[in-house]
Formats: structure tokens, sequence, C-alpha cells
């Protein structure tokens, strides 16, 4: 590595923000390096930094944040560089593509344009010429259609093609370094994969360095030379890639590497009693097109699926975005009407309306993906959760509800001290164990859980994981487990479904469908979901040969 | 596009038949009639005009009859200004109004936008709290106090422009009517573009063309205000259609031949025509205004756009 040239050299960044009631410090003395040609990685749950420290090298803080110490791209330091300079260098030299594909693109511009402009400014290119040479990059990125596509709008196209698009942009003057901030986590595991091959397959071919910024060590080893692992704004390891999967050193960096979730969940036995029973269960929207909707037509979201779900069983129901997985939960709870059976304790709920039939509706509970929307911002904790005892139970003392409360959150476990405090002032894992007191409050028996841990860091994922399992042992409860998350679903579930286009693809039992999975869609979903443990593995057997051949 | 045009506009005739309709019945109620003076008037000349006007004949006569005299492009006599059909008044007054609406609502859209978007790119300066202030202040003074202020001013104290009258639309009489005009839609357009320029400095979007090296004035001009100017498109619709159409305050007070006074002039004298025409301008002016809102929003937001 000494050999080549470092083309970035970052030394003793600190970054803060001024705050209205003090100063936060997200990076406190950051040192790396980039050589010229290479990947790196910097890795950390979110807090640690590691945007940030990105964002400060582009002179893209937010405006109450302030950036010291010294980078040096080719001997400027990119941190002192006036506005002017640093706009020569950022876009041309050293470009970057974002987290988020569906809004980092302006809505109101062709991609062509977009794509073109950085061209125009900083190489000179006539507007024809660089429509030319955008042509040329959607190619390079593999969008189909290039040529009609260099005249469409973000919205028309899809996440991972818009990151397509970035990454054409981030390319079109042929930069010594693209920084890549989290550029697949908003997208579907298989879209991901691609994404990833194409940067490494256009690394190979036009030798930029990568600073690649991730949460997830599974992509590191697949992707990166080399890795930075940060936390609370520091670097606590760094090394080869080799080396830190064999043998890693810092306690956070062996947590991160295990924080993949655990374990399995025996099967109920098939005498369990049935709780909830889906029977040709359909949901279609009607789409309308055209004025007058004249081209209307039906978008089927669940297409003719069924699904029995027993006394304490976990049913994992995987698929991507718009595969109808949550819909066909948000249907069997009835919250959306859907043709077809759906029985609950062999009450008929097709024809039940479960907004007077309260008893129904409190056996039948839900979760949701977004801790952070869906609390109410202006309701205390206490009274979030016991809103629900205000409508099934509104015989209750104000006194008895404040135990309830009590008694939930100690259940999920949260300091009841807490019911007094508003959502804003908790983590995201805290407010996802808000959320399911707020549901097990109502003692139910079947818990709707729609990607209650997407949005959570792997370490509270697990943590989550870990409740589910406790309250699940606890109460017999059943759960309808949905989400994109292949290893937490094949640490919960007792059988799983797999969804695509609104179909079941495969279904059966956990440990089969994840050991033998039978269709190609499966078996992409699973290569794509596992690359880490894949990778942990692939590692230690090169380190295995190794060791051996130097015995040898 | 044009057929969306000829479409929107179809389905314009029946809101402005069902506000004629309304409009003509609750006039009705209203109780005494165009000539009911103060001095009432002899029992056989009221009986005349009466006929004349066939104000005699049962309502639904009077409505049929306007009606078809509307289809006609006949907005009747004026029953007040003798001499004058609602069209005579209207041919008069209008362009006046136009004149002045459209000059205000022109320099409204400029001053506005160059003083909202400083504010926003200077967010939390002195300059921005300047602007927020002074637009705050522009909307709560209304314009029957602005008016004789800035008369008394530069009309009569500094003797720089005149006080009042038309002058035959010598451009010195407009200059202090039209600042009436703008000054609350400039605090207003002010106020809408910094709330949305500051929203989209902070969007990904610009977050992107600004780690492009773009310069500041191209991030500015082309990304943000682009999407700054949306909410003031929207906003600008129905108040074109109210500026264009005068303003009574004005009008009164700088003595300004438009038409924004027969508002309520008509309306307290009964002048049933001259109400009923009001009404069928203002109303093709909100409906138009909406229109045009509706095809430049698509123009400059393709996620709108009618195919």
């Amino acid at each position: 590595m000494s050999t080549t040239e470092n083309v970035l050299s970052v030394r003793d960044l600190k970054v803060s923000f001024k705050l209205a009631d003090g100063q936060v410090d997200a990076v406190r003395g950051v040192n790396f390096d980039v050589a010229s040609g290479e990947t790196v990685a910097i890795v950390g749950e979110s807090g640690s930094g590691k945007s940030q420290t990105v964002m400060s090298l582009m002179g893209l803080l937010a405006s109450n944040g302030r950036a010291s110490g010294e980078a040096l791209y080719r001997g400027e330091d990119l941190l002192r560089l006036s506005p002017r300079k640093l706009n020569r260098i950022r876009g041309d030299k050293i470009t970057m593509i974002f987290q988020e594909p569906m809004s980092s693109l302006d809505p109101l511009y062709r991609i062509g344009r977009q794509i073109a402009e950085p061209m125009i400014h900083h190489g000179g290119l006539s507007p024809k010429a660089a429509r030319a040479k955008a042509l040329e990059l959607l190619k390079l990125v593999r969008i189909p259609n290039a040529e009609r596509r260099l005249d469409a709008y973000p919205h028309e196209m899809s996440g991972g093609q818009r990151q397509r698009v970035m990454i054409a942009m981030a390319l079109a003057n042929d930069p010594d370094i693209l920084i890549a901030d989290e550029p697949t986590t908003a997208l579907d595991v298989t879209i991901q994969a691609e994404i990833l091959r194409l940067l490494k397959d256009l690394q190979n071919r036009l030798g930029m360095a990568i600073v690649f910024i991730t949460h997830d060590l599974g992509i590191v080893r697949r992707f990166a030379d080399r890795v930075y692992v940060m936390r609370a704004g520091e670097v606590v390891e760094q090394g080869a890639v080799s080396e830190i999967f064999v043998r890693p050193q810092h306690p956070y960096t062996k947590m991160l590497l295990a924080a993949e979730p655990e374990g399995h969940k025996e099967p109920v036995p098939d005498t369990a009693p049935v709780l909830l029973q889906g029977r040709g269960v359909s949901v279609s929207f009607k789409i309308k097109e055209g004025f007058f909707g004249k081209n209307s037509f039906e978008l089927k979201a669940v297409d003719n699926l069924s699904l029995t779900l027993r006394q304490g069983q976990t049913i994992g129901i995987v698929g991507e975005s718009g595969s109808g997985k949550s819909t066909l939960g948000r249907a069997l709870l009835r919250l959306i009407s859907s043709r077809g059976e759906i029985i609950f304790e062999g009450q008929d709920l097709t024809g039940a309306d479960l907004r007077r039939d309260r008893p129904l509706r409190r056996q039948l509970q839900i979760v949701f993906q977004d801790p952070y929307g869906s609390l109410s911002p202006r309701l205390t904790v206490g009274q979030i959760i016991t809103e629900g005892l205000l409508v099934h139970e509104p015989e209750l003392s104000r006194k008895e509800r404040d135990r309830r409360a009590v008694e939930a959150l100690k259940e999920v476990q949260l300091d009841p001290a807490m019911r007094n405090r508003y959502p804003h002032e908790f983590s995201g894992g805290q407010r996802q164990r808000i959320a399911i007191a707020r549901a097990m409050i109502l003692k139910p028996k079947v818990l709707v859980l729609d990607e209650p841990t997407s949005a959570l860091d792997r370490s509270v994922q697990k943590e989550i994981v870990d409740l589910l399992r406790k309250l699940q042992r606890e109460h017999n409860l059943s759960y309808l487990f949905i989400s994109h998350d292949l290893s937490v679903v094949r640490a919960l579930a007792d059988t799983v479904i797999v969804m695509k286009e609104g179909k079941v693809v495969e279904e059966g039992l956990t440990e089969d469908v994840f050991a033998r999975p039978q269709k190609d869609y499966t078996k992409e979903l699973m290569a794509a979901a596992f690359m880490s443990q894949e990778a942990r593995r692939e590692a230690e057997r090169e380190a295995a040969s190794a060791k051996e051949a130097e015995a040898s | 596009m044009l057929s969306y045009v000829l479409r929107r506009l179809a389905t314009a005739i029946p809101t402005l038949f069902v506000i004629i309709t309304i409009s003509f019945f609750l006039m009705r109620v209203a109780p005494g009639g165009p000539f009911n003076l103060e001095r009432p008037l002899e029992a056989k000349v009221m009986e005349n005009l009466n006929r004349i006007y066939h104000l005699n004949e049962p309502l639904w006569r009077q409505y049929l009859l306007y009606l078809s005299n509307l289809l006609h492009g006949d907005l009747g006599p004026s029953f007040v200004y003798r001499d004058f059909s609602v069209g005579d008044l209207f041919a008069a007054g209008l362009p006046v109004s136009i004149q002045l609406g459209a000059s205000a609502l022109t320099l409204a859209l400029i001053i506005g936008t160059v003083l909202g978007s400083i504010a926003a790119l200077k967010q939390n300066s002195t300059i921005d709290y300047l602007v927020v202030g002074v637009a705050t202040f522009g909307i709560t003074i209304p314009p029957f106090v602005i008016a004789p202020v800035l008369s008394l001013i530069f009309g009569v104290s500094l003797g720089w422009l005149p006080a009042g009258g038309w002058g035959n639309g010598a451009l010195p009489n407009k200059i202090l009517p039209i600042v009436t005009l703008a000054l609350p839609q400039i605090a207003i357009v002010a106020r809408l573009i910094r709330g949305a320029m500051i929203e989209a400095l902070r969007s990904d979007h610009v977050r992107t063309v600004r780690a492009y090296g773009l310069p500041t004035r191209v991030v500015v001009m082309v990304h943000a205000l682009r999407a700054a100017i949306l909410p003031v498109v929207s906003y600008l619709g129905p108040a074109a259609a109210a500026l264009l159409t005068g303003s009574i305050v004005v009008e009164t007070i700088f003595g300004i031949p438009g038409v924004g006074r027969y508002f309520v002039q008509a309306a307290l004298n009964r002048d049933y025509t001259l109400v009923m025409g009001t009404v069928v301008v203002v109303s093709i002016f909100v409906v138009v205004f909406n229109m045009i809102v509706d095809l430049v929003y698509a123009w400059l937001d393709p996620r709108v756009r009618y195919d």
C-alpha cells in the first residue's frame, strides 16, 4: 500500500455542530488515507459520525457545523479552500453519491440535463457534447433504453435506476475519488447487489478510488480493500479487510460482525389451535391514468393468497418493496378492504365491522416500520400506550390505566419513569419498544409486525428480536412478521412465505426454505442478503488455507 | 395541451352558471330595488320604469331573460348609470383596473422574489429579520391606511406625484395606486418565497448540485428558485383575479375610473344588472387565472403534468 500515492489524507478531522443547548462533537479527530485506485470503507452505526466525516470534506455541512483539522487532496487542504476553489474540485475530481436515490435528483429537470450540468461547468463542454457524453454514461451504468431515458424525469424512474443516474453523474468528469454514502441502503437487496457489482466493475475500468460509507460490514468484505470502523466520532479500528474479518480487535468491531440476529424458532406442532386464517385473499387498487380515468387498470397488490396462523406461531413474510407483503398484513387485520375469506377463531371477519366490533379488534394488533412516524409527537409515552385502553376498556380509572402503562413499559424493558416524556426524547430502538408496548397493553392474540426492525441499527435490531421472542414465549403470541430482512426472519419465524408481485413464490418451514431454496428468486434474495455471513466464512476459509500453505 | 385547455373551459361553464343563478336570486332576496330612492318616485313613473326594465314580470322570467341576453354577450343596461350599458361601463373601466393590477402584480413578483430569496439565503441574519419584519408590516397595514399616507407624503408634502386623479392615464398618476396595490402583495410573495426557498436549499437535490461544484448562482437560480416559486404560483391565481378586477379602496381614494368601485356602489344601489355584470366578470377572471396557474404549475413541475 505504501508504494502507491495517497490521493486523500485526512488528519485530526473534527466536526462539531452548534446547537441551542450547546455543542455536539460529531467527529472527534479522525485520521485516514485513501490511495489512488483503492476502495476504503468507513463503517459504523447511525450517529458514529461516518457521514459527517465525508460531508465536511465536500463542504456540505449544515450551516451550524464547523470542521477543523486537515484534509489534503493532492496537496490542497479541502477544509481551507475558498468556495470557488472547492467548487473546482468537488463534482470534478471528487464526486459523491448519496443514500437517498429518490430525492437526490432535482425532480424538476430531465436527467440528461442533470448529468450534463457538471460536465458543462467543469469540463467546459458544449451542451450538445455534454448530452452525447451523458448518453454514453447512461449506457455505461447499464440503463436500458438510454436514448429515451435521457429525457426522462427522475420520478419516472425506479430507485435503483436513479442511483445509476447518480453514478453516471459521479463518473462524468473522470474523478480521482468517488465518495459513496450508503448508496444501497434505501434499495432492495437484489438491486443493492447489482449496484455494488456495477460500482466495482466501473472502478476496475476507470481506476478511481472509492470511499464507501456503510453500516453493513457484509458489503465491505466484497467491496473494500481497507476498513475504518467508526464509533461515536472516532476510528476504533482500521486495517485490511481480510484482517478485520478474521481477527477483529476492538469489541465494537466484534459486535458489528456478530450483530446478525441468531437462533431460530421451533415450529409449533400441527395440533396447535388455528387463530387466523386467510383464504384466497386478494387486494387490488384501481390506478387511474389519463383524464377521467380513461386508461384505468387494476393493480393486484395481493393476488389470491392463503395462509394459516396457529397459536404461538410466527409466519415470516418476505419480499422486496412492492411485493404486497405490507398490504397483505393490513388486509388480514381488515385495515384495508380485500376479497376472499379472513377467519379469526372461527369467526368470519370479512363481513364484520371491526370499527364497531371492538373486542375482536383488540385481539389483532399491529406494529409499524417507522418508529419515528408512528408515534404522535404531541402525546406523552404514557398517553400513547394507554390510548387503546380508552377505547377498549373505557371503564378503567386513570390510576388503573397508569398502572397498566407501567406494567407494559416494564414488559418491553423500558424504565416506567419515562412515561411522562415525549417520543422525540427516545432513540429509534426505544421508540419501537414503545410501539410494541402500545400493542401489548391490549393483550392481543395476533400481532402483525410490519418491518419493525428495518429502520434500526443491527445491534438494536438484535435487542428487539430478543424482546419479541420473550413476549411470544410469555404470552403464547402469534406473529405475522413482515420483513425484507431475511436474517431477522430466519431468526424469528417458524414458517416463511416468499412473496413477489402479490403472489407466493415459495413457502415452507423456515429451516427448509433457507437451507434449500427451490425457486430462483428465493435463491437470489438469499445470496444478496447473506453477503456478510458468506463473506465472513469466505475470509475464514481463505485465512485457513493461507495458514496451511505457510505450514507446508 | 390544447384539448386540456378546452376541457377545462368546458367544465367552467356549469360553474359559471351556478354562480350566476345563485347571485341572481340572492340579490333579489335583499329588500328594495334600483328605483327606491330617498324621495319616492311617482307611482306612474315607477310603473313605467319597471315595465321598461322588465321588473314587473315574474322573477323566473327575468332570470331567463337575463340568461338569454348573457348568451348573446349582452350584460344589460345599468339601472343607475342610466345612459350606459353594463358592457360600456366595463369597457371603459376594466382596462384601467387591469393595467394597475397587472403592473402591481409584476412589481410584487419581481421585488417579492428578490427579497424573499435574499432573506432565505441569509437566513437568521439582520437582512432576513428586516425582510420578514417589513413583510409582516406590509401584510398587516391595510391599503386604506397606506393609500392616504402615500398620497399625503408624495402628493401633498413633497409634491413629487399627483395626490390623486387619473389624468387620462399619465404615468405619474399611476405610480401611487400601483405601489399601494403592490405593497401587500410584495410582502406575501416575499414570505412565500422565503419559506419555500429555505426548504429547497435544504433539500437533497440542492445538496447534490452543491456537491457537484456548481456555482452558487446556478444552485440558487436554476435549482432552488424553480422549486421555491411553486407555492407562489398557486397563490397567484386567486390573487391575480382579485387584483385585475380592481380595488375599491385604491380606486376610491385616488379617484381612479376602474371597475373596483362598482362592487359596492352597484350592490348598495340595487343596480341589479351591474352587480350581475361584476359577478360574471370576476368569475371569468377567477376561472381563467386558476387555469393559467395550473398550466404554469405543470410547466414548472413535471410531476403534475397531464398527459
